[in-house]
């Protein structure tokens, strides 16, 4: 901090650090914003000045076509995905809080790992793998696949919310004649809520972004929004992606204050 | 007359202790359980599928499985004698067989890896083989084509009939295998991944350094002002990292372009006459990435910071450093942790970029996962695909491991 004391250097010291934090976080937003107003224009180059308004590009996105159906295969394939990842990570984010079993930590390991793993590598992995069991472009083949990428973040974020969790609550519920199904809905669920929902959201952005795997496994039928944007960008780039884009920033804006609401109501996560 | 009191009677305390174990045993069981159902769906979904296709980077099944009798000939055959007519005769029946089953397709793209002219030369022989030989097998092979008498033919065929292989991870490090068995370089204009994963190397790194030296400073700053602001600061660093990769990849095509707003801003500004070449190039790659992974470099050095108390530093400026010296030698030894985790976590989600270098790069900044897509979308080159992609897996659970490692150890000393 400036004090009436610090020297000349130090305070040139002080302003050049900030203005570099300052053009650090310029960096990191101006791309978010820079391709809002561009999904107004009315001409059909991606450039600034801006030549007029209009609502052209998303007329196109929401009639019949490639744009709608793409959003449609998504909105079917991430809520799916990201409910699995929600049952299979909370369940086993519960089991690892309640004892210590040999391989625990290995087991963890492996539940993470596909976080980090290069997805082009799971793509390929589970394209041989899929085209051998017959789940190849199918909507089954894409959930199973999204959920094992959510997976991790759900079992993260239950995990983080059970370090604040007295288990005696549990012992009191089965003292009390409950049966194990009946503890876990009724006392263990609702005070870890806030975090199955955080994990659950992460998953579902996951899904809702990914297009390595997908590209892999899915048909034309399958194709999910981000394939769709992809190879908007690969072939030509029109307004259209940036009325698609100001619509999912929408979308991530939603998703960080849900997510943020619920971490201030469990400070835990 | 005390201990005897004390001690309780030996029946119950027996009964105690094995009821304790079994409720612990019962305990670690449910606990088990719990964990199985995800377990289970990961090594079906996840672990077995990218084992498999690790299995494809040795695996050399395909003239074996198209012609097995004659793979066996030719794997006690020693390479020097001329091929006896068992062999002709053996190789007859199994290409018939091999067409009629559909074994020939997977035979025939294996050849070409040995020898382009291979396939070509066992499609056309298939098409022109009689039922039953004039004299022996031998003649009618040789007088359909005269390859078949060569030594160098049948050399080929056995160097595809072990049913597995090294070439595939050989090639991936520009080796191979030389008539002699040796292992050699390849010849310098074939010499490719290497340099492949140089780049890879390369750019991760070069992103990873970016990121640590915008990040370390934005972390700093967020840990150390007062909490309203460093939240209302903290959306900028959140926001991105909650849109889209293909929302930013978008934009920076938009920001970045000819025609784009840096470019025209910079111009407007006078820096420069004639934009700047900033996309589709190793530029464009590096600042979409920067931007992509610098919230995984200023997330966890944030949460070591905020646990750093100011008072060290204060304690240190009060007994006469000067505030710089009291940053770097009390300070900046804290946030160690930090900068570990930061800096592996970003380096190994770099090294498996596919998508932003496909879109904002030229051929020359393609990195191993663009190549691993290649081969196994465009040229159906399976085992290139996968011994590629193990080498890449290889590196990336080294550094994981070591990411494990270091979380592991800061967590306990935290708390």
């Amino acid at each position: 901090m400036i004090q009436p004391y610090t020297s000349r250097l130090e305070r040139i010291w002080f302003w050049a650090f900030r203005l570099f934090c300052g053009l650090v976080l310029i960096f990191l937003m101006l791309p978010v914003l820079v391709i809002i107003p561009l999904s107004f224009n009315s001409s059909s180059f991606l450039t600034y000045p801006l030549s007029g308004f209009s609502w052209q590009w998303y007329e196109t996105i929401f009639s019949p076509g490639p744009w709608l159906e793409s959003l449609k295969n998504s909105l079917i394939v991430a809520p799916l995905a990201t409910l699995l990842a929600m049952i299979f990570g909370t369940l086993a984010a519960v089991g690892f809080n309640r004892a210590e079993f040999p391989g625990k930590n290995l087991l963890m390991a492996l539940i993470i790992s596909p976080m980090v793993a290069p997805l082009v590598i799971v793509a390929v992995g589970m394209y041989f793998f899929f085209a051998q069991v017959g789940l190849l472009n199918s909507y089954l083949g894409l959930v199973l696949a999204h959920a094992v990428l959510g997976v991790p973040f759900v079992v993260i974020t239950v995990n983080a919310t059970l370090q604040g969790f007295d288990t005696n609550q549990m012992r009191a519920g089965a003292s009390l004649g409950a049966n194990p199904v009946q503890v876990f809905f009724d006392i263990v669920l609702p005070q870890i809520l806030p975090g199955v929902i955080s994990g659950g959201l992460f998953a579902f952005a996951t899904s809702f972004d990914e297009v390595v795997v997908a590209l892999f496994i899915a048909s034309p039928t399958e194709r999910t929004l981000p394939i769709q944007m992809f190879s908007g960008i690969r072939e030509n780039i029109s307004p259209a992606i940036a009325a698609m884009a100001t619509i999912m920033i929408l979308m991530s804006v939603l998703l960080l204050l849900v997510v943020e609401l619920l971490r201030r109501r469990s400070v835990r996560i | 007359m005390a201990t005897q009191t004390m001690a309780p009677p030996p029946t119950t305390q027996t009964s105690l202790k094995t009821q304790l174990r079994r409720a612990e045993r019962r305990r670690k069981l449910n606990a088990f359980l719990l964990v199985a159902p995800l377990a289970l769906f990961l090594l079906v979904i996840f672990v077995f599928p990218i084992g498999s296709m690790l299995w494809r980077s040795v695996d050399n099944s395909e003239l074996s499985q198209a012609l097995p009798q004659t793979a066996q000939l030719l794997s006690a055959w020693d390479g020097q004698q001329p091929p006896s007519e068992a062999f002709y005769a053996s190789l007859a029946q199994e290409l018939k067989s091999a067409l009629a089953n559909g074994n020939i397709g997977s035979l025939g793209r294996r050849l070409t890896y040995e020898d382009p002219t291979l396939r070509t030369l066992v499609t056309q022989t298939i098409r022109k083989l009689p039922d039953t030989p004039e004299t022996t097998w031998q003649q009618t092979f040789s007088t359909l084509n005269p390859r078949w008498a060569e030594l160098s033919t049948w050399q080929a065929l056995k160097k595809a009939a072990p049913t597995t292989t090294d070439r595939y991870l050989l090639a991936s490090l520009d080796l191979e295998r030389n008539a002699q068995g040796e292992i050699t370089a390849v010849a310098p204009e074939k010499q490719v991944y290497i340099d492949v994963f140089l780049r890879t190397l390369a750019i991760a790194g070069a992103v990873t350094l970016i990121c640590l030296i915008m990040g370390f400073p934005l972390a700093y700053l967020l840990a150390t002002l007062p909490t309203g602001t460093s939240n209302l600061l903290m959306i900028f660093v959140l926001l991105p990292f909650w849109t889209s990769l293909l929302v930013r990849t978008a934009a920076w095509i938009v920001l970045l372009q000819s025609g784009g707003m840096v470019n025209t801003s910079l111009m407007g500004l006078g820096f420069i006459s004639q934009p700047l070449e900033l996309v589709f190039n190793r530029v464009g790659v590096l600042i979409a990435m920067v931007h992509i992974l610098l919230p995984f470099m200023v997330l966890p050095l944030y949460s070591v910071m905020k646990g750093i108390s100011p008072h060290y530093q204060r304690a240190a400026i009060s007994l006469g450093a000067h505030p710089f010296k009291a940053f770097w030698q009390v300070y900046a030894p804290q946030t160690l942790a930090g900068v570990g985790a930061g800096t592996i976590l970003v380096f190994i989600m770099a090294l498996g970029y596919y998508i932003t270098p496909a879109l904002l790069g030229g051929p020359s900044d393609q990195m191993v996962s663009y190549y691993v897509a290649y081969y196994t979308n465009t040229t159906n080159n399976w085992g290139m695909a996968a011994a590629l992609g193990s080498l890449l897996l290889i590196i990336t659970l080294v550094l994981y491991m070591l990411y494990q490692r270091l979380v592991n150890q800061q967590t306990p000393n935290r708390r």
